[in-house]
């Protein structure tokens, strides 16, 4: 039918250059559509809130005036959440990912309803999040509407992602480290805590901190628990208490203009602090990778 | 390094530190008449010790002794379940939630299985080297130190490292890089590193599961050597798919088969176990001859 060679036929190898090339143009757009996205939020947002970046912006509380509205109370409970989530999250989420991953017997039915309940709260949409917040910790246990509960209901909302992060690496960790540790007489916590942990951590570190990045950056849940939006004093962990997506969300709703550009203002801070949350993910993968 | 008239000084000094050999603690040798009935005791006496796997009867029946300060290599076909078995001695198969053993292993006079043993305790006296090099990502040092510290023993823990590294003829390669990645190593110093990893916990036997099979010839015979070097010190069990090994390092061979019953469920059988000139040269068994002529497997 075609032409055929000892190098084969044109025609099959015209086709398998058109769908290499077809298949790389599909890349390069998914590439592109990213990019392209991500530069005009990042050139919007600049263009907006740069001017209004200065040190009265970080270090004012809010007013009804643009000219002396800063966002210190929102950067500082910003600042409070990251900190009470790493020191909630990180223990749990890591604490049950090494109980299902090498405790658990997986042939036991709790075990098992227990990975189907966790896959499925990470897929629960974080405003019933708010609703259990406002109900069981603000109501029911009366914590009222402070920083400590939005903290806790944003623990809630993490804790299955940061857990199926960390499961994931520490499968990752091959068995026969597992194996060969055991067969030298380490009792099962010293394999884990000498040899899985260990080797785990790069991957652990990562996924905990896109999980707390997230959660950072979530607002309707702490609307929910009562976050104000209007605070003119530092938050406290027992007390009335703001941040920044809560900040920028109240900003936007204002009518007058300035108000926009001091919420862009706001979104570059948030989007700094969460770099440096990725810089030290970063900092804490290539420590534990030197060392080996 | 050693002129011919310094033999004597070089011996004295050679071990930088003298590690006194643990008895086992599980071992009861109070009785001098029961040591002194039996000219060398076995290690193990393996008594219809069975493995399941689930539904899976993996392994059946096996009765075997296990003879002390040689080499006993366990041959045959894949999926005889011959690493089922080594692995019965360290209870290692006791990470597996769905593997069952029944019948009765003893080391020395105590059973491993009664329920007053710890499958930790026992792992500390019979030690392990897998077929692939598994050593930690961890520097060299730190590999053949882990047993030591996780024991507790970190006392001379350099002289420790040193003599495990030696007996295990790799000394001389690391000396200078102690605190390099173990995974920089080649494949077979990894395999010796895994050696002296095993040998730094004093255990009183050595399991080797197919230890050179994913090596290359040269790295084969330096385990081999060493395995002749330490068989004056140590039990070793070794399994192996290569005959040649086995009729090169044992003293003992134990041939295991597969026995496919009616539902295709194939299991492990002892078929012959001798010692090892007699299972190359004169088998009483047909299966045996089979396999060791290479009619089949």
């Amino acid at each position: 039918m075609t032409s055929t060679s000892a190098l084969g036929s044109r025609r099959a190898l015209t086709q398998d250059r058109v769908i290499n090339w077809l298949f790389l143009s599909f890349l390069a757009l998914s590439l592109l559509v990213g990019f392209l996205l991500l530069g005009a939020l990042l050139v919007d947002v600049f263009r907006k809130g740069v001017g209004e970046l200065s040190w009265s912006f970080l270090t004012n509380p809010p007013s009804s005036l643009p000219s002396r509205a800063g966002a210190r109370p929102a950067i500082l409970g910003t600042i409070y959440m990251m900190i009470l989530l790493v020191v909630l999250t990180v223990p749990l989420g890591v604490g049950t990912a090494i109980y299902l991953e090498e405790y658990a017997n997986k042939n036991r039915w709790y075990n098992r309803w227990l990975e189907i309940n966790i896959q499925n709260l990470a897929g629960v949409p974080s405003i019933v999040y708010g609703i259990l917040g406002l109900a069981f910790l603000v109501r029911g246990l009366g914590l009222g509407r402070v920083l400590l509960a939005g903290a806790l209901i944003l623990t809630l909302l993490v804790l299955p992602t940061v857990i199926v992060a960390a499961r994931e690496a520490l499968r990752a960790v091959p068995d026969s480290i597992r194996q060969g540790a055991f067969a030298l007489g380490a009792s099962q916590w010293q394999v884990v805590s000498r040899q899985v942990l260990p080797a785990a951590i790069p991957g652990i570190a990562t996924g905990a901190i896109l999980a707390l990045a997230r959660a950072i950056g979530e607002t309707a849940p702490l609307l929910m628990v009562g976050a104000l939006a209007f605070i003119a004093f530092n938050p406290t962990i027992l007390g009335d208490f703001t941040a920044l997506p809560i900040q920028i969300f109240q900003w936007i709703s204002r009518p007058q203009e300035e108000f926009r550009h001091k919420a862009a203002a706001a979104i570059i801070v948030l989007l700094a602090l969460l770099l440096v949350m990725n810089a030290f993910a970063v900092w804490i993968r290539n420590r534990y990778e030197r060392r080996w | 390094m050693l002129k011919g008239d310094d033999m004597e000084t070089a011996q004295a000094t050679e071990p930088a530190v003298r590690l006194d050999r643990v008895e086992p603690a599980i071992a009861d040798r109070s009785d001098p008449a029961a040591v002194a009935a039996v000219q060398v005791p076995p290690v193990f006496q393996v008594t219809g010790l069975s493995v399941t796997y689930g539904s899976h009867l993996a392994l059946a029946d096996v009765t075997m002794d296990i003879r002390s300060k040689a080499v006993t290599a366990f041959i045959g076909p894949s999926g005889c379940g011959k690493s089922t078995f080594i692995r019965c001695f360290n209870r290692l198969n006791d990470l597996i939630p769905s593997a069952r053993v029944t019948g009765q292993v003893l080391y020395h006079e105590d059973d491993l299985y009664s329920p007053t043993v710890d499958p930790v305790e026992v792992r500390k006296l019979i030690g392990m080297v897998f077929q692939k090099p598994n050593p930690f990502p961890k520097s060299i040092y730190d590999n053949v130190a882990f047993g030591p510290r996780v024991l507790r023993r970190k006392d001379e823990l350099d002289g420790r490292v040193e003599m495990a590294l030696r007996r295990a003829a790799l000394w001389d390669e690391v000396k200078d890089r102690l605190k390099t990645n173990a995974l920089s190593l080649s494949g077979g110093q990894q395999q010796r590193l895994c050696i002296a990893r095993c040998l730094a916990v004093e255990p009183d036997v050595i399991l080797m599961d197919e230890p050179a099979s994913a090596l290359d010839p040269i790295s084969t015979s330096a385990i081999e050597d060493l395995m002749h070097e330490l068989k004056t010190d140590y039990t070793i069990v070794v399994v192996t798919h290569n005959m040649q090994q086995a009729a090169r390092v044992a003293e003992m061979t134990a041939f295991f088969s597969v026995d496919v019953g009616e539902d295709g469920q194939r299991t492990g059988v002892l078929v012959e176990y001798d010692e090892t000139q007699t299972i190359f040269t004169t088998p009483a068994d047909p299966r045996t001859e089979g396999y060791v002529t290479g009619r089949f497997g």
